[in-house]
This record gives C-alpha cells, sequence and structure tokens, in this order.
C-alpha cells in the first residue's frame, strides 16, 4: 500500500479531528507515527505568541503586539499558556478558593484553572512541577489561544 | 447589526473585513496563531486568537468561534468559505446566544448538506437531476448502476464541493470502492451513506448565484461557468457562461430560483447545475450556503457587492432590487493562484514568499491577503490569490488575465501560474470548449 501526500495530509486532518492523542500505523511497507500536542504538554514549551486578551481586545492589534511581553522562561520561569480560548476561571465556582495562589506548589496534573469554552469548563494542568509565583489574568475575564495564564518557578 | 465576527482567514477574511468597512461595521477577527500577522488580522479592528495553527483545534471549532464572538461583543458572525461555513451546527449555536450567521437558517443548511435529501427536493420542485439514488447494499448499488449504465458515480450524501466522490466504470470498480467510499464518507462527513448517479462525461459546470431576503423574495444574479476542474476542484471561473442558449441559460436561472423558493432558502447561495455539453440537458447538483471564492466574477458584471449584500440580508434588510433591476455588463474571467507543484501530484508548497507581486492593470482586480515575506502556512487551502479580470467580452477578459499573468512575480513558494497561463492560452479555452473532463485529459 503506498501513501500519497493527499494520504498523509488526509490521515493527519482525521487524527487532528479527532480525540485521539496518538497513532501508530504499521505495515510491511510503512510506518507513521503521529502524536498530538497536548494541553498540559504545550504549556511549559509553547513559543512566544503576540495576541489581545481580555481588556485589551479593544485596542489595535498591531500595537498589542509588540508590546506583548515574552512567555518564554524569564528569570528561570516558566509560563503556562491558555491552552485554548475561553473564560478563565480560577477556581470551581463562585466563593470557592482559587486552585492556586502565589506561593502554591504544582505538579504536573495539577490543575491550575477552568477556561469555559460555551459552557463547557476545561481543567487546564500545569504541565510542571514548581511553585506559581504570578497569576497573569482576572478572573472571569476572556483568555485567548496562548495568553499566559501563570509564571511558574520551576523545581 | 453593529460589530461582525469574522471566522475564517486568507483572501475570504480580507474580503469580509472590506465589506464591513464598506458598511460602516466593525469587526474582529478570530484567528489562529500563524495568522496573527496576517492581512485580514492587520485590517480588522480586532483580532483574538482561537487555537493553535491546525484548523482542527482553531478554525473548525463552533464553540470556540462563538464563545470568542460573544466575548467580543460581535452581533453577527461571516463564515466566509469552507470550513464552517456550511456547519449547522455553528448557526444554531450563534442562534441560540442570540447572534447573527450570516448565512440561511441552520435547518435550511442542513437540508443543503444532505445532498440525498437536496436531489429529492429537486426532483420535487420540479427541477432536473440526474438519474441516481441511495446505494445500499453492493448488490443494490449494482444494480441501480446496470440500470444507469456505466460509468457511475458514487457520492457522500454528506459530501458536496466536489469532496467525496468516486467514479466506477464496471461492476468489479463498483464493488471494490463501494465499502472505501462508505468509509471514507463516514470518516469525513460522519455521514456513512453513499449514492449512485450517472456521470456525464462532458459536461459543463455551471451555477446560479440566488439571493432570497427574509420576506422570502429571490432572485438570481446571472451564471457562473467553473469547467476547468482539477479532481473535481475548480480552477478557473467566468460569468457570464459562454456558448450556452439563451433558452437554457434562461431555463438555469429559473431553476436555480425555483430550488432556493422551494427550500426556503434566504441569504446569498449557488445552485450548481451539469450540463451535457452535447445537447445543453440540465440536471441539479447541489446548493451551497456560503459566498463561493469564485463570487468576484458575478460582482464583476452584476457591479453589485455580493458579501455586503449578504451581511445586509442577514441584518434583515429586504432586498432593495427586483430581477428586473439585475442587469450584466461584459465578461469576467477569475483564476486561482494557487501555492503548489503541478509536476509533483499537485502537492501544495507552503514556506515564505520571498516575492510576491501582482500587477495593477485596468479591469483587474486582485483579492490576496499575501504580500512579500508573508509565510503560507502548512495547515489550509493554498489559495495564494485570486485574479478577476473585467473586460466588455470574454477574449479581452482572456487577454487581460494573460497579461496579469505574464507580470505576476511569485518567489519562495511554487505556484500553478505556468498551469494557468497555459489553459487561458489554450485555443480550446479560447474557444470555450472546455468541458470538466478537459484539464485532467490536458494533464494525462
Amino acid at each position: 500500500m503506498a501513501l500519497s501526500d493527499d494520504d498523509v495530509r488526509e490521515l493527519l486532518r482525521i487524527i487532528d479531528e479527532s480525540d485521539l492523542a496518538e497513532l501508530r500505523i504499521e505495515t510491511s511497507d510503512f510506518s507513521l507515527h503521529v502524536r498530538k500536542g497536548e494541553a498540559g504538554g504545550d504549556a511549559a514549551s509553547s513559543p512566544t505568541r503576540a495576541s489581545t486578551g481580555g481588556e485589551e481586545v479593544a485596542s489595535p492589534p498591531a500595537g498589542d503586539r509588540t508590546e506583548q511581553e515574552e512567555v518564554a522562561p524569564q528569570n528561570g520561569l516558566v509560563t503556562i499558556t491558555a491552552p485554548m480560548l475561553g473564560t478563565f476561571y480560577r477556581a470551581e465556582g463562585p466563593g470557592q478558593d482559587p486552585f492556586v495562589e502565589p506561593g502554591s506548589k504544582v505538579e504536573p496534573d495539577t490543575t491550575v484553572c477552568i477556561i469555559e469554552v460555551m459552557k463547557m469548563m476545561n481543567s487546564v494542568p500545569a504541565g510542571i512541577s514548581g511553585t506559581v509565583v504570578d497569576v497573569c489574568q482576572q478572573n472571569a475575564e476572556l483568555v485567548e489561544y496562548g495568553d499566559p495564564l501563570f509564571r511558574v518557578q520551576p523545581e | 447589526m453593529k460589530r461582525v465576527f469574522i471566522a475564517n482567514r486568507g483572501e475570504i477574511a480580507l474580503r469580509i473585513v472590506h465589506a464591513c468597512r464598506e458598511l460602516g461595521l466593525e469587526c474582529v477577527v478570530g484567528a489562529s496563531e500563524v495568522d496573527l500577522d496576517g492581512a485580514a488580522a492587520h485590517a480588522a479592528d480586532w483580532v483574538v486568537c482561537i487555537g493553535p495553527g491546525p484548523a482542527g483545534r482553531s478554525y473548525l471549532r463552533p464553540e470556540v468561534i462563538v464563545h470568542a464572538a460573544t466575548s467580543t461583543d460581535c452581533d453577527a458572525i461571516h463564515p466566509g468559505y469552507g470550513f464552517l461555513a456550511e456547519n449547522p451546527r455553528l448557526a444554531a449555536l450563534a442562534h441560540g446566544e442570540g447572534i447573527t450567521f450570516v448565512g440561511p437558517p441552520p435547518e435550511v443548511m442542513a437540508l443543503a448538506g444532505d445532498k440525498l435529501a437536496a436531489r429529492e427536493q429537486a426532483e420535487q420542485a420540479g427541477v432536473p437531476i440526474l438519474p441516481g439514488a441511495e446505494a445500499g447494499d453492493a448488490q443494490q448499488a449494482a444494480a441501480l448502476a446496470e440500470e444507469i449504465g456505466y460509468p457511475v458515480l458514487l457520492k457522500a450524501a454528506g459530501g458536496g464541493g466536489g469532496r467525496g466522490i468516486k467514479l466506477a466504470h464496471s461492476q468489479e470498480e463498483l464493488r471494490s470502492q463501494l465499502g472505501i467510499a462508505r468509509s471514507e464518507a463516514g470518516a469525513s462527513f460522519g455521514d456513512e451513506r453513499v449514492y449512485v448517479e450517472r456521470f456525464i462525461a462532458t459536461a459543463r459546470h455551471v451555477e446560479v448565484q440566488v439571493a432570497a431576503d427574509a420576506t422570502g423574495a429571490t432572485v438570481h444574479l446571472g451564471e457562473r461557468d467553473c469547467s476547468v476542474q482539477r479532481r473535481y476542484q475548480k480552477v478557473i471561473e467566468e460569468a457570464p457562461a459562454p456558448t450556452l442558449s439563451d433558452d437554457t441559460r434562461a431555463a438555469l436561472h429559473k431553476a436555480g430560483v425555483t430550488f432556493a423558493k422551494a427550500i426556503g432558502y434566504r441569504n446569498l447561495g449557488t445552485v450548481e447545475f451539469l450540463v451535457d455539453a452535447a445537447t445543453e440537458e440540465f440536471y441539479f447538483l447541489e446548493i451551497n450556503c456560503r459566498i463561493q471564492v469564485e463570487h468576484p466574477v458575478t460582482e464583476a458584471v452584476t457591479g453589485r457587492d455580493l458579501v455586503a449584500l449578504q451581511l445586509k440580508i442577514a441584518d434583515g434588510e429586504e432586498l432593495g432590487f427586483t430581477q428586473d433591476d439585475v442587469s450584466l455588463t461584459g465578461h469576467a474571467i477569475e483564476c486561482r493562484l494557487n501555492a503548489e507543484d503541478v509536476a509533483h501530484g499537485f502537492r501544495p508548497t507552503p514556506g515564505t514568499l520571498s516575492e510576491f507581486s501582482i500587477p495593477e492593470l485596468p479591469g483587474l482586480r486582485v483579492d490576496t491577503h499575501c504580500q512579500a515575506g508573508a509565510v503560507v502556512p502548512p495547515f489550509y487551502d493554498s489559495l495564494l490569490a485570486k485574479l478577476i479580470a473585467h473586460a466588455e467580452d470574454r477574449d479581452p477578459a482572456r487577454e487581460l488575465l494573460l497579461e496579469a499573468l505574464g507580470d505576476v512575480d511569485v518567489d519562495g513558494v511554487e505556484t500553478n501560474r505556468a498551469l494557468l497561463v497555459s489553459v487561458l492560452g489554450h485555443s480550446d479555452f479560447a474557444a470555450a470548449r472546455t468541458t470538466t473532463d478537459w484539464l485532467e485529459r490536458a494533464l494525462a
């Protein structure tokens, strides 16, 4: 079985739109191994992204982009970025304690916040071990994909 | 309507920004991470990042699009073409949030998306359809194909836009393709139903542009010929369709409007037909619930801004003109300049555009989001620019397009420029002898 470029692209598209995290196909003629980047995995290594964010949405895009902070490690800090666009919630519900505060210790699977998309609550894991230094967003505000959420001093 | 969320990218997102400007509307572009520096994002009033590059995590997420639209105080969503443009779920979610979806109602989109149901509606409305029916099991499909006569097409009921189509020349081919067609249809469209339809070898693809307002007033804005295709994907489009007799042209217009009215269509849509090149008999193919890539040729000959018209109809305005007010001037031809390697199976060629210039000529319109230094990402379609030539007649329009292509300077990525030049310069195209099978025969 020969795979054309089109076939590979179609496979990638189907995998991309599926819930699969990883796929391995092996036959006598070929092998294909695809792994999707996941929220937690992306978070610690996500490259710099420029964006508007929350309230700032009303300023022109170019301006936001040039003033955007580096998401890459600063003073050894690692930034956890938003894995999707949605509304940022620091706690499970109104009046409840935030998942994390500055000073909180986190492990890779510690939930640090919720991002709500059309009433769907998505838990965001820290993706890294360390101590939360800074919370970058206001509760209940819109965050865009890649926006910085927390800064963490890694262990 | 005050603020429009544009759920698309590339040239069409930029085109919608311009239409919003024309109407005094604000606009927010929802861009993927790789498109944040794109022309549409820069031209819009605001931009929000809806996700990473792969469309499955950005442009194809209805919930994210609607959440982004509500959070940025938009009161309308324009979906452009492709991605979620014909996704009833996006339309329904938007309605649920009190946001206007620029397109027909969700139930009409659902009907149009079910190609078998659309065929039935056409038949009931007296619009001719090709002989065919749902494939059923292998035996039923074979009996059906025998009755219709080979070769036959196997089409996905949930397909459309040229996707999910297979050609079978014999019973053996039909049997071997049916299972594949079904599983591909299930994987691609979430609908395993496949139907068998007669194949017409020498046909023209002619489509009628229709527009309907909230009162149900429905007009056509002429037709387009999009017969130069490869793998059911259009390469060159023109308006009006050349060589059609006046009677056939009028009958096509009438059939387009009749069908649109029969299904309660609203806003702009395109009713596609296959016209037998030998007999001029025509058959309904499908209705597209979106602005088409090739809409500029209709804009050129009608002098009407179709994207602005979409926005106005969505905002509850009446058409403001009747069929008698629609008049056509001259001839327009569009070609799609793509980042693709024609010599290697039309493989997309993403990369950085080190050079990008298209000449400015009287009568030439260029719709593009590209410029020198821009990156062509690997995640999306390969369209770089649409060149639209409008002249008093077909031949001068063709020559204008050839002149423009001769001065196109794109470097850094491979393009299909040479192919476009050879098609437009070919004696068959000059004589309007191109049918839907022509390009693939010419390339073979």
